[in-house]
């Protein structure tokens, strides 16, 4: 595949589970600093993208290159010290370690085993993770334990590990998902505050959280992509009326 | 003094100085040399439990093979130990003196090019850690990556555990089968079998243990071992965080076996043998029962948990010798199911709460009489009012 400016280009990209192709044929191109919202009923494809993305699921076929370089054969951990942060589904975070050791761990140095032997958490590791706790409103609660926290405070927890590595692009999957409506408010003002100098893709069920953030979105459904646009665009799009309101 | 206790306080080594005093002075003093060898051998396999507490308890990852890197490094031990004491004088009967003598007996006529090496100590020193940690290595690595984990890790140590004692009681002209290597006597000519020797192999024994404590306490501070939690808790999470998580239980696998390796060659050297029961399934899963009973969480308490469970092997063994694995495995089954964190647990959750409570009730006995008797003293001490004011001093000191 030839070189390109976007930040991620995914193509023909194919996944097959026993046959089942929950990925079929899929072609996605993300710009830099755009903040891209997936959308799709149950089922459609969307966290396996992510999970092809970074790494979870190996691809049947296809291509995924990120800045130009090719992603498919990468370990995991490869593909995360290039720059792909990914937030899962329910809250990921280490319940029985404090919030500030949660922050501090997702620092992105002292990785190797040795590394990790010998880091220290220096002024510029505690500056860090206070620029990003305040960013997630959480800067009081550093010294609590993690497994305390509320659902919505979780949820952003996971989204401040994965800033500490300030990837350059970020994938959150349902980040509002169990949460209430100021919640919700606050999260939506975190995402756009976070998307600049990098790209986001979002994969969200809540149609108005979807317009408060959405620069352009995506419809899957059954492993393809259904329509591209911006948000009212898709509305109006008949395939995608058939999907959420036909049979 | 003070500034001290408030060091050993904030580092939590308070736990960690009672062992020592306990291991160096007490036992010393308490008892005499047979028992004190008995307690140095103990500690040896107290190495295995330190390893198990870091590799299970920190890990997460649990391991029934532990006995085949004691094992192993009690043998490159007994090998050069071996070698010393078959001397060309002492085995001049053999039909191929200067060979140890289960070489002998099996036909050998020659040293076999891979023994030759254990000839010198230093080599053998290095044996003793290398062999365990190179051997974890390859199995950690191989299992690890391929993210095999939980009880099909802990089977395939097992297997390797039978693999290893297979091959030694097979291997007999090279290993001495299953009477293992015996007779070993001298070290670069100093005799370990003396009373002296036995009180130096128990403080080197000792003071080994208590620095392999500071080692994985060092290595539990450090981010490594904030990360081995965090991978028992959210293993996808820290691999998404851009951990390469095989490559850390690697690293704490060959911690335990390398840790396991120095507890083996204490044994050979207290015990003056080595022999595949110690190497198999059994004698594995013993050295897990060590660490739970102990508490898999707590290296002091892993300690602990093998003193305990020796004592009570050579106890029960001594005075009910029909009975004593029924026992054994009864304080095992207990105390899981009772303790599920083991003896720490217990110091943890019941001892130092009750102790504490203990303590707040005296000073609030104390905080009532300082109470009364300021409350009286307007009225009984009006001409001598310096006499209630050392205790108020007293008690205010106490609650700061």
């Amino acid at each position: 595949m030839s070189n390109t400016d976007f930040a991620l280009a995914v193509e023909d990209l194919t996944v097959s589970f026993d046959g089942f192709k929950a990925i079929d044929n899929l072609t996605l191109y993300i710009d830099k600093n755009e903040l891209r919202v997936i959308i799709g009923p149950n089922g459609a494809g969307k966290t396996t993208l992510l999970d092809l993305i970074c790494g979870k699921t190996k691809a049947s076929g296809g291509s995924i290159k990120f800045k130009n370089e090719e992603l498919t054969q990468l370990d995991e951990h490869i593909r995360v010290r290039r720059g792909i942060g990914r937030k899962f589904q329910t809250p990921s975070i280490y319940e029985n370690l404090s919030v500030f050791q949660n922050l501090e761990v997702s620092y992105p140095t002292g990785r190797s085993v040795f590394g990790a032997l010998g880091f220290k958490c220096t002024d510029e590791v505690k500056a860090r993770v206070q620029v990003v706790a305040e960013e997630i409103g959480l800067d009081d609660t550093l010294d609590k334990e993690a497994g305390l926290l509320s659902h919505g405070q979780k949820q952003w927890l996971e989204i401040g590990m994965l800033l500490m590595q300030d990837p350059e692009l970020l994938m959150l999957d349902e980040p509002i998902a169990g949460m209430s409506a100021r919640e919700r408010e606050l999260t939506a003002e975190l995402l756009k505050r976070i998307c600049k100098n990098r790209s986001v893709i979002v994969i969200e069920h809540d149609m108005e959280f979807v317009k408060q953030i959405a620069h352009k979105v995506t419809v899957m459904h059954q492993g393809k992509i259904l329509a591209e646009g911006s948000m009212a665009s898709v509305q109006a799009d008949p395939k995608v009326i058939d999907v959420y309101l036909g049979h | 003094m003070n500034k001290f206790t408030t060091w050993i306080g904030s580092k939590g080594l308070g736990s960690v100085l009672t062992l020592a005093v306990l291991l160096l002075v007490a036992f010393p003093l308490v008892f005499d040399i047979f028992r004190l060898n008995l307690v140095g051998k103990y500690l040896s396999y107290g190495f295995v439990a330190l390893g198990l507490v870091m590799l299970w308890g920190y890990g997460g990852v649990l391991s029934l093979g532990q006995g085949v890197f004691f094992g192993l490094g009690g043998y490159a031990m007994a090998m050069f130990l071996k070698l010393e004491a078959s001397d060309p004088i002492t085995t001049k009967i053999q039909s191929t003196p200067g060979i140890p003598d289960f070489m002998d007996w099996n036909q050998l006529t020659a040293l076999p090019l891979w023994w030759q090496p254990f000839e010198h100590l230093p080599f053998a020193l290095f044996a003793v850690v290398a062999v365990p940690t190179i051997l974890a290595f390859i199995i950690g690595y191989a299992m690890f990556k391929r993210r095999v984990g939980g009880v099909y890790f802990a089977i395939i140590t097992q297997a390797v555990a039978l693999i290893l004692t297979v091959l030694i009681i097979g291997q007999q002209g090279y290993t001495g089968g299953v009477n293992g290597m015996t007779d070993l006597k001298t070290v670069l000519g100093w005799d370990t079998r003396t009373d002296s020797a036995k009180y130096i192999l128990y403080y080197l024994c000792t003071f080994l243990l208590l620095g392999s404590i500071a080692l994985c306490l060092w290595v539990q501070k450090s981010k490594l071992g904030t990360l081995l939690l965090a991978m028992r808790d959210k293993e996808d999470r820290v691999r998404f965080s851009g951990y390469d998580v095989a490559m850390f239980k690697v690293f704490v696998f060959c911690l335990a076996a390398a840790l396991s390796g120095i507890g083996g060659a204490l044994f050979t050297l207290q015990v003056g043998f080595m022999s595949p029961s110690f190497v198999g399934i059994v004698p594995s899963i013993e050295m897990v029962i060590y660490a739970a009973v102990g508490g898999r969480m707590s290296l002091v308490g892993a300690v602990y948990g093998t003193l305990l469970v020796n004592f009570g092997k050579t106890y029960f063994s001594e005075s009910l010798p029909d009975l004593w694995l029924f026992l054994m495995a009864a304080l095992f089954i207990g105390v899981t199911m009772a303790f599920p964190d083991g003896l720490a647990g217990v110091w943890e959750t019941k001892v130092k709460p009750w102790w504490k409570r203990k303590q707040a009730e005296r000073l609030a006995i104390r905080k009532a009489v300082a109470a009364d008797a300021a409350s009286d003293a307007p009225v009984t001490q009006t001409g001598n009012p310096s006499r209630k004011s050392p205790l108020t001093g007293s008690v205010s000191g106490q609650s700061a």
